[in-house]
């Protein structure tokens, strides 16, 4: 198993998720299956292929850059659970990270 | 470290800067600054699920215009990132932005300073999107502390290009001059309008010490919330000096970012989170590679503006102009711009320089206005000074050809400026047109010479340089409207 217990409640943390402990194995058990699979292809000596970030030989897709009608207020803000003065209104943004002094 | 010991700076920064392009990055929302809350918005730039960004065009021109006038290599191939984290800004949960495979690296920026020219060198500038905009809600406006926030996400999706220097800055001065000849050269790019406080040109620092000579690097802080550039060079000194403070303590430095007081100056270190710094990058799988050939590097060449070095230099070397006039006039576009363009009207380079540098210069900094090559219409009047090339190469070749007197014109300029009248209505409204009628003259010596009859004898003695005084009586007597040339040889020959 190349993932412990703690990376997955690490990972989890940082997607703010929460497991609960039967979750929490299957979790280490499936993504550490996935990393398992990656070092099985290091195992082969890959030093002559050019690594992959995108599977579309596709390169260069560019748009003029001309301007498109938008979305009305009332329409961006439908689903918004709250909404003050033409914005979306959310919970104070900082609970951790203040001054120190 | 015991007191005493001499400390030295080690600066980096990392300046921010949204592009003037007509769209957003990665959809046809419109890119401009403010705007009624979320009304420039779509599917792409609120993150609704499936939608798809598609690169602008103009923002990569506009990025290899930079990379190119900061003498940058260009990666012939680079890649855009997700940047994950979760902050109400950022509505995808990551920003879309590069890592590992930047746009450009390796460049540089020199900067003069005192007649010592500092080498700047740029890590790197890479392309992505800005977020949208919090307004906090709460006793002090600040984000900690705030009871709830507002989020508007007209700003988000605008491109944005991040620059980084190499930790190549010494002191607060250095930064902020470099700082300084950035924005001007952006600005001669016209990538962007680089407003610090509209938000346009944005600067962090990472910032450590050292005992002076050691080249070892001291842990460091990233100061943030510097918009202008008095505050940056204030900014890093309050933080220099802390950082300095706390080493002499016998403390250390931690690793941490310190936020800027604008209002009162000081600097505040934050309490960092656990996690605040594990951003998971991975390729964006929604947007191709991007590959710059040659051909398309060249072509940006081409269509590159003329940069203000290369313009300080045709200055010294096609208009004659001391190289302290060259670096006046091309420290801003604006400024450069009118200047050029003047020379259509008026061929006198030195004069035309030094009124630009002179009254001009002092008017602009007085009024906060600005100078424009265009039609100024009467909305633009807060912001734009009435003056046109024409207009100003007139009132030059009035003054040299003697119509007015330099002091009166000192007068005219401003209202000018202010009014939008020409140099021939104001002299005529207000009766300052030149006295170079040798009779009038003649009268205004003859009353001068005898009021002062002891300032005569001490001339007749050989005290040659009272003459210097009979000058500037004349003068005030004509109320500064005296051919000041007439004037002297008159007077040479009364006396």
């Amino acid at each position: 198993m190349s993932l412990t217990h703690d990376d997955v409640i690490y990972v989890a943390r940082l997607a703010r998720l929460k497991f609960d402990s039967r979750e929490l194995d299957r979790y280490v058990e499936q993504l550490s299956g996935i990393l398992d699979h990656i070092d099985k292809i290091s195992e082969l000596d890959l030093s002559e292929i050019e690594p992959t970030s995108h599977v579309l030989k596709l390169s260069n897709v560019f748009r003029d850059d001309e301007v498109r009608p938008c979305l009305s207020q009332d329409e961006v803000l439908a689903n918004a659970p709250e909404v003050e003065e033409g914005a979306f209104k959310v919970p104070p943004i900082l609970e951790a990270e203040e001054p120190e002094a | 470290m015991a007191a005493g010991t001499a400390y030295e700076p080690v600066i980096g920064l990392e300046i921010h800067v949204e592009l003037s392009t007509k769209s957003k990055m990665f959809c046809g929302c419109e890119a401009r600054f403010g705007g009624i809350p979320n009304t420039r918005t779509c599917p792409v730039c609120s993150a609704q699920p499936g939608a798809l960004p598609v690169i602008n065009r103009e923002a990569i021109r506009h990025i290899a215009r930079i990379a190119l006038a900061l003498d940058c290599r260009i990666a012939p191939g680079s890649i855009f990132h997700r940047k994950n984290y979760f902050y109400p800004d950022l509505p995808k949960g990551y920003q879309i932005s590069q890592y590992d495979m930047p746009f450009a690296v390796e460049g540089h920026l020199d900067v003069t300073m005192d007649g010592e020219q500092h080498r700047v060198g740029i890590e790197r500038v890479h392309q992505e999107e800005d977020t949208g905009k919090n307004i906090h809600a709460g006793e002090s406006g600040r984000i900690a502390g705030a009871i709830y926030s507002l989020i508007d996400f007209n700003r988000c999706g605008i491109p944005l290009v991040e620059i980084v220097t190499k930790p190549d800055i010494h002191s607060p001065q250095v930064a902020r001059s470099f700082l300084n000849k950035l924005k001007n050269t952006l600005q001669y790019l016209d990538v962007s309008d680089c407003n610090m406080e509209e938000g346009s040109l944005r600067c962090d620092a990472n910032v450590s010490v050292r005992p002076a000579g050691s080249d070892l690097l001291g842990v460091k802080t990233e100061l943030k919330n510097m918009n202008s550039f008095k505050h940056l060079e204030k900014g890093l000194a309050k933080e220099i000096e802390r950082q300095i403070g706390l080493l002499e303590a016998g403390r250390p430095v931690v690793q941490q970012t310190v936020h800027y007081e604008v209002a009162s100056g000081e600097v505040h270190p934050m309490r960092s989170k656990e996690y605040a710094h594990d951003y998971r990058y991975f390729p964006e799988p929604d947007l191709s590679p991007l590959e710059i050939s040659q051909d398309f590097v060249d072509d940006v060449r081409t269509g590159m503006p003329e940069l203000p070095s290369v313009r300080a230099a045709r200055y010294v070397t096609e208009l004659n102009l001391p190289e302290y006039d060259a670096e006046v006039l091309t420290s801003n576009r604006d400024t450069s711009d009118f200047f050029d363009e003047t020379l259509n009207y008026f061929d006198d380079q030195k004069m035309l320089s030094n009124w630009v540098m002179g009254d001009l210069g002092a008017y602009l900094n007085a009024s906060g206005k600005k100078l424009s090559i265009e039609t100024v219409s009467p909305g633009q009047a807060d912001q734009l000074c009435w003056l046109s090339p024409a207009g100003f190469g007139e009132f030059l070749a009035m003054i040299k050809d003697g119509e007015i007197a330099a002091a009166s014109g000192k007068a005219v300029l401003p209202e000018m400026c202010e009014t939008g009248k020409t140099a021939r209505e104001i002299v005529e409204e207000k009766g300052l047109a030149q006295i170079s009628d040798t009779a009038r003259i003649e009268a205004l010596i003859d009353r001068v010479i005898e009021a002062n009859p002891e300032q005569r004898e001490q001339y007749k003695s050989g005290k040659k340089q009272v003459l210097g005084y009979f000058v500037g009586q004349v003068m005030k007597e004509s109320g500064g409207r005296a051919n000041p040339r007439t004037v002297n040889e008159i007077l040479r020959e009364k006396l």
